[in-house]
């Protein structure tokens, strides 16, 4: 199992194993000419740098061409540290409210059979396919003055949109899916066996949850709130649409890059940007780290099963 | 939640018969549900409700009247204009009054803000760049009186401003006046009317220099003004935007921008590499500025708020507005030098040659106006 899962690489060491036959195959779709090969991971290596690497740096560049000084100073004015707080409390607020509701429907929908389930998994889905955009339009139509709520609102003096609340609940919106669609493939896989086993030893339906069903995808759950996490902090378009762009108010940090390189303040623009592309380089490593405990979870979760049929 | 209320009823599980935990699993799911749609409708009004109890128990130290904040919701080109007003207002305002006053500004495209501010975004001030942006307000939001352009002098503009166009140094083109926007090989840069006031005075003014050259033509003028527009590469959706796709990305040969915002490019990124051209004959451009009765009434601001606005009008303000590259509307308290740098150019207002903003919207930049039938076919 372990074998014909792992890449062509890993197959190498093992192949005296196999067998002659297979060694052979393997060394002819290997073994192109050398010149082939230099221009495929050439190409590859071209592209990527040129896409992904040069940016990255062009972004630290530019934020650090006027010295340390200037980029330090960009962090610590009111309107930046008022956006950075934005974002952290948005984030502090959707993360865990998705890690709930993703751990509840997942949980719903993989171990538990019930009427309406495909309407469900729609349903997260919904967050993925509309664009941004229209999310946040979603909540000016609901709560904006001319919109459903928005008289009875005001008249309580409740401001939703133009507001941190508003910019919560489009992140909320956009955030909705990444936790149960990280969980649910997994939580499918492992079937419902472990939690017949404990139900059936006399196990109550939260013992259940909390010692068999959550250990078995903590690696997953934590790897689908990096996710919701980084999208939470790096969300432009639906924020956009409900923050009214006040400065040092309702700016979270993408919209206070925007800000400063409208404001012709591109120094400082940069070194905003590159705290965000810091953010996702630190997302990236985390992730990377996770994705080797789901595999691992994922290999567990296919054994027993692998070994019942 | 009604979404899921009934749906947690038919959960029937694989262990069918063996009731106790399954109940128990049941209720919890539905519980776990429920109260995160809960809590999700609960964030929203506490956070909501926390920022106002800082804004009325912060009121310490003076002994006149609490600290009051200030939201300014204003079009693209006026941040930095708005930076120092603010600075010198709260200076002023904390000398005469003892009161301690923050101002927040707001920017985007004109017809944007104005929309942001009919659904319910708080603006104490507007100071959009054209009056039929405000006559929006108070028309659909109702927020402030139908007349409220003869509430402060001079129609409620405390500046005025112009078109201009702003070429790369040397004009390699040779960009002279507006015909030359409509030739074969010229990329000319502007807003998208729909959304920024800046462009629909770009628009009207190169229209009107057309009724002026064709002798009251329209059906020239439009002819001119689609050549014109056939000749745009990117239409951005702010005139801060339009600034920076051809100071900052290099595209495009000539930029069709506010005075103040032409004067500020050359001055924030160099002489060097811009130079303003002044065309023969261009649009006389008012933005106007009133206060929202209805929403700094809600916090005791009504004072500051007009306070504010009578600010733009006093010597220092229209100093203030001169240094930023507007042109005051009472040029004798300005600054001599900052006068003089701002050529002598033929003006033609809107109301002039369009009757008012209502007509020339109604006509130009409707849905199904002029506009879009003259850019409808090019996509």
């Amino acid at each position: 199992m372990s074998v014909g899962g792992s890449s062509l690489a890993g197959i190498q060491p093992n192949a005296s194993l196999v067998g002659d036959d297979i060694t052979g195959r393997l060394k002819r779709a290997t073994d192109e000419s050398k010149l082939v090969k230099g221009l495929l991971i050439g190409t590859s290596l071209g592209f990527l740098t040129l896409v992904l690497f040069v940016p990255l740096v062009a972004i630290f560049a530019e934020a650090l061409r006027k010295g340390i000084g200037v980029f330090l100073a960009s962090f610590t004015n009111h309107a930046a540290l008022s956006a950075i707080w934005l974002t952290v409390l948005t984030s502090a607020i959707c993360v865990p409210l998705n890690v709930v509701f993703g751990l509840a429907s997942a949980w719903a929908i993989t171990k538990f059979q019930f009427r309406g389930k495909s309407a469900l998994i729609t349903l997260i889905d919904l967050p993925f396919a509309v664009s941004p955009v229209i999310s946040g339009l979603i909540f000016v139509l609901l709560f904006g003055m001319q919109g459903l709520l928005g008289p009875w609102l005001r008249g309580h003096d409740i401001q939703i949109i133009f507001a941190a609340p508003g910019i919560v609940l489009a992140t909320l919106f956009v955030t909705f899916p990444f936790v149960a669609r990280e969980l649910i493939p997994l939580m499918q896989e492992q079937g419902t066996d472990e939690e017949l086993a404990a139900v059936s030893l006399g196990a109550s339906g939260w013992q259940t949850f909390w010692r068999v069903t959550l250990p078995n995808v903590k690696w997953a759950l934590l790897y689908g709130v990096i996710l919701c996490n980084a999208r939470a902090m790096g969300e432009f378009g639906a924020v956009s649409v409900v923050s009214g762009h006040i400065r040092g108010q309702t700016n979270t940090l993408p919209l206070h890059v925007e800000i400063l390189y409208n404001e012709y303040n591109f120094a400082a623009a940069f070194a905003v940007a590159s705290l965000l592309a810091l953010l996702a380089i630190l997302t990236l490593a985390a992730k990377t780290v996770v994705e080797w405990r789901v595999r691992r979870e994922y290999a567990q979760a296919l054994e027993p099963t692998g070994a019942e049929e | 939640m009604p979404v899921f209320g009934p749906q947690s009823k038919s959960f029937a599980t694989l262990t069918e018969g063996r009731n106790l935990p399954l109940n128990a699993i049941r209720a919890l799911a539905s519980i776990v549900l429920s109260t995160t749609l809960v809590a999700v409708a609960g964030c929203g009004a506490s956070s909501a409700s926390s920022e106002n109890a800082t804004q009325t128990t912060s009121g310490k130290g003076d002994a006149a009247k609490p600290p009051v904040q200030l939201l300014n919701v204003s079009y693209d080109p006026t941040r930095e204009l708005y930076l120092a007003v603010n600075k010198a207002f709260v200076a002023q305002w904390k000398e005469r009054t003892g009161q301690t006053v923050t101002i927040e500004q707001s920017h985007g495209g004109s017809g944007k803000q104005a929309r942001a501010v009919i659904d319910g975004l708080k603006g104490d001030v507007v100071t959009l760049a054209l009056s039929y942006d405000v006559d929006q307000i108070a028309e659909l939001g109702g927020l402030f009186p139908k007349d409220w352009q003869q509430r402060l002098p001079n129609n409620s503009c405390p500046y005025t401003s112009t078109i201009v166009f702003l070429v790369r140094k040397g004009n390699p083109k040779g960009i002279k006046d507006w015909d030359d926007l409509v030739k074969d090989g010229v990329q000319v840069i502007t807003p998208n009317p729909k959304t920024s006031g800046g462009a629909r005075y770009n628009y009207l003014a190169a229209w009107g220099y057309a009724l002026k050259k064709y002798g009251n033509d329209d059906a020239k003028a439009k002819e001119f003004v689609a050549k014109l527009i056939k000749n745009v590469p990117v239409l951005d959706s702010g005139a801060r935007g339009s600034t920076t796709t051809f100071v900052q990305n290099g595209i495009g040969d000539v930029l069709l921008a506010w005075e103040n915002e032409a004067f500020l490019a050359v001055k924030e990124l160099g002489p060097e590499k811009f130079e303003i051209v002044t065309p023969s004959v261009s649009i006389l451009a008012e933005p106007p500025v009133t206060v929202v009765d209805k929403n700094a009434a809600s916090h005791d601001a009504v004072e500051v708020a007009n306070g504010y606005l009578k600010f733009l009008y006093s010597p220092e303000g229209q100093k203030i507005v001169a240094k930023n590259f507007y042109r005051p509307s009472e040029p004798k308290f300005a600054d001599g030098e900052d006068i003089k740098r701002l050529p002598e150019i033929k003006l033609f207002t809107v109301n002039e040659l369009f009757g008012s903003w209502a007509n020339a919207q109604a006509t130009h930049f409707a849905d199904g106006g002029t506009f879009d039938s003259i850019y409808a076919p090019q996509k």
